[in-house]
């Protein structure tokens, strides 16, 4: 649905320059919510203003549903009509809502209808209708400055849908909120993602946003993606950053000459008692350091940490075992350091 | 002067000022408003940008505003005799007054456009909106309460020059202060005409803040824009010189 090759973004100011994104390659499939996330000054949002071209990028190309939407950009910095009509069907929200405050929230959500040229009547039937979609039937004259955060953010996503996009770019949609609000509008985004079939892009720089509602993820890095895929791929994917942050499991080994596994259970394997066959089939003393259970992307998956007694030579045979049973297993400290996803606030 | 002397007089001088004021104002929110969003528009990064058209039209404007009121009347005359067949009277003055009031107000629409949210432009953009559009729903009513601030600021402004266009015959009250009040030292006539003018300065401020500050309750903002600024008017230089300060 949409598709960026090899997009690179380069700021001039002052003769300084600076590389935001560097070569990005980016494909979301249709009816998918995606998630970038990457640490402040990653490029995120250079890239989500890239996909509708609010920012020009310095090369490459974005296609979103087929179109080729750098080919519609042409020369100078005004958005022509051809695109402009292409980005009337991208809708977009934003950190700061960006809510007009001269208008009350009905007349906000009628505004992308505005610009499609479409009758008072319909407008309003349509903004009604959004309104009673995103559970503010009863805020339709109220103002924006009335609102709390989370329903300025339900108007800014009415007012994204009111064109009837196929697309929907969150710009870290709920970084400005409170984490019971950040849930709810969440929800919201699945649901809509499910009930209209709507792709999501959203960028975000909290793992908790990929983890409850992605079902593909990326991470970026001084403007690269540097890893990438659907959830359950990146799972299993031995040593993925994404995935150690996603479902990080804590756990020191208790003293040297010990090995330490991550196993990660996912789908039935969770439901099989592994951990006691392996312990009963090899006769050794099996301790659980950390432990836990969780749904990403809508997926049960599982994450132990557990000690095994003597070095990794000696545990070769245990470790086979464990992933014939289907298991993933990654070996803590064999690979170097554990990788660790810094959280920063949001830019 | 008894005041049956005075009445008529002081009648017709604020007609007069009122009407010098009135079709100078608009004239100055007619073309003010215009120049002062191209000032935006075409300046770097602007959605329009431009900076030959930018710097030419800052240029002119500055200039324009800093000129003193009495050079820029007697410059423009033969501009005016132009336009109104006459250098003289009301309709001559407020040639003037316009010319001089609509690079003044320029910069105050400037300054009430440039601090509006760019998140807010953006999000037009996203919808497909164009620059025009950006223009009508974003740019100025979401300036509106500080450009109805700017509004009375600029009539103030207009009601000390026009007190200068006396000069030329065309009336109004600062006329009739010179002329009686400095020329004939008939005292009594011109703190009247003080007092009218005071009253008339102060229920403008008050009314130009009130409507500003309906429209910020309503939308919830507040701006240093907003302050009382009674009896400036009388003498233009300090509105002028404030303005500039706050450029
Ligand atoms: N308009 C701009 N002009 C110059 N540099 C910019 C601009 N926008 C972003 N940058 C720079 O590009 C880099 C990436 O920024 P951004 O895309 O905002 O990252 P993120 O959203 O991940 O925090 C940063 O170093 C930032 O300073
Ligand atoms: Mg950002």
């Amino acid at each position: 649905m949409i598709t960026t090759s090899g997009l690179t973004k380069v700021y001039r100011s002052r003769g300084r320059e600076v590389t935001a994104l560097d070569g990005v390659d980016l494909h979301v499939r249709e009816g998918e919510v995606y998630g970038v996330i990457g640490q402040s000054g990653a490029g995120k949002s250079s890239l989500i203003r890239c996909v509708n071209l609010l920012e020009r990028p310095t090369s490459g190309t974005v296609t979103v549903a087929g179109q080729d939407l750098t080919a519609l950009a042409g020369r100078g910095p005004r958005a022509g009509k051809e695109l402009r009509r292409a980005r009337s069907r991208i809708g977009m929200v934003f950190q700061h809502f960006n809510l007009l405050s001269s208008r009350t929230v009905q007349d906000n959500i009628e505004l992308p209808l505005e610009i499609l040229g479409r009758s008072g009547r319909d407008r309003s039937r349509k903004a009604l209708e959004l309104l009673d979609l995103v559970g503010l039937a009863d805020k339709a004259k109220a103002y924006p400055a009335q609102l709390s955060g989370g329903q300025k953010q339900r108007v800014g996503i009415a007012r994204a849908l009111a064109g009837d996009p196929k697309v929907l770019l969150s710009d870290e949609a709920t970084s400005a909120l409170d984490p019971e609000t950040t849930r709810s509008i969440l929800q919201l985004l699945r649901d809509l993602n499910r009930q209209l079939g709507l792709t999501v892009l959203l960028i975000t720089h909290e793992m908790d946003v990929v983890k409850s509602i992605c079902d593909s993820a990326a991470l970026m890095e001084k403007g690269r993606i540097v890893e990438s895929g659907t959830v359950s791929e990146l799972l299993a994917t031995p040593g993925s950053e994404l995935a150690a942050a996603l479902f990080p499991v804590g756990g020191e080994a208790t003293g040297a000459d010990r090995t330490v596994l991550d196993v990660t259970f996912h789908g039935e394997a969770a439901t099989q008692p592994v951990i006691s066959q392996l312990s009963r089939t090899y006769n050794i003393d099996i301790s659980i350091l950390g432990a836990a259970i969780d749904t990403v992307g809508g997926l049960q998956v599982g994450r132990m940490r557990i000690e095994l007694p003597g070095r990794y030579e000696d545990n070769v045979v245990p470790v086979g075992f464990l992933r014939e049973q289907g298991l993933q297993i990654d070996v803590v400290g064999q690979e170097g350091q554990e990788p660790v996803l810094v959280k920063d606030g949001a830019k | 002067m008894t005041w049956s002397e005075m009445q008529p007089l002081l009648e017709q001088a604020c007609w007069d000022t009122l009407y010098m004021v009135g079709w100078s104002t608009v004239i100055a929110v007619v073309g003010g408003l215009p120049l002062g969003l191209l000032l935006v528009l075409t300046d770097k990064g602007g959605l329009l940008q431009n900076v030959v058209v930018n710097k030419v039209i800052g240029q002119v404007v500055n200039v324009a505003r800093s000129m003193p009121f009495i050079i820029l009347m007697v410059a423009l005359m033969t501009f005016t005799r132009w336009i109104t067949g006459t250098t003289i009277g009301r309709e001559a003055a407020i040639v003037p007054l316009a010319v001089g009031a609509i690079p003044f107000f320029a910069r105050l629409v400037e300054m009430s456009v440039r601090e509006v949210d760019g998140g807010l432009v953006e999000a037009v953009q996203s919808m497909g909106g164009s620059t025009w559009k950006v223009v009508r729903s974003v740019l100025v009513p979401e300036a509106l309460p500080s450009l109805i601030s700017g509004t009375t600021t600029t009539i103030v402004a207009l009601i000390g020059y026009s007190a200068m266009a006396g000069t030329v015959g065309a009336g109004g009250l600062g006329d009739v202060a010179v002329r009686y009040g400095y020329q004939r030292f008939e005292t009594g006539m011109m703190w009247i005409t003080v007092a009218i003018l005071a009253v008339v300065i102060s229920l403008l401020q008050f009314a130009g803040d009130f409507a500003a500050r309906t429209l910020h309750r309503r939308t919830g903002r507040t701006s240093g824009l907003l302050l009382f600024r009674p009896l400036r008017g009388i003498f233009p230089g300090t509105v002028a010189t404030d303005a500039v300060k706050k450029s």
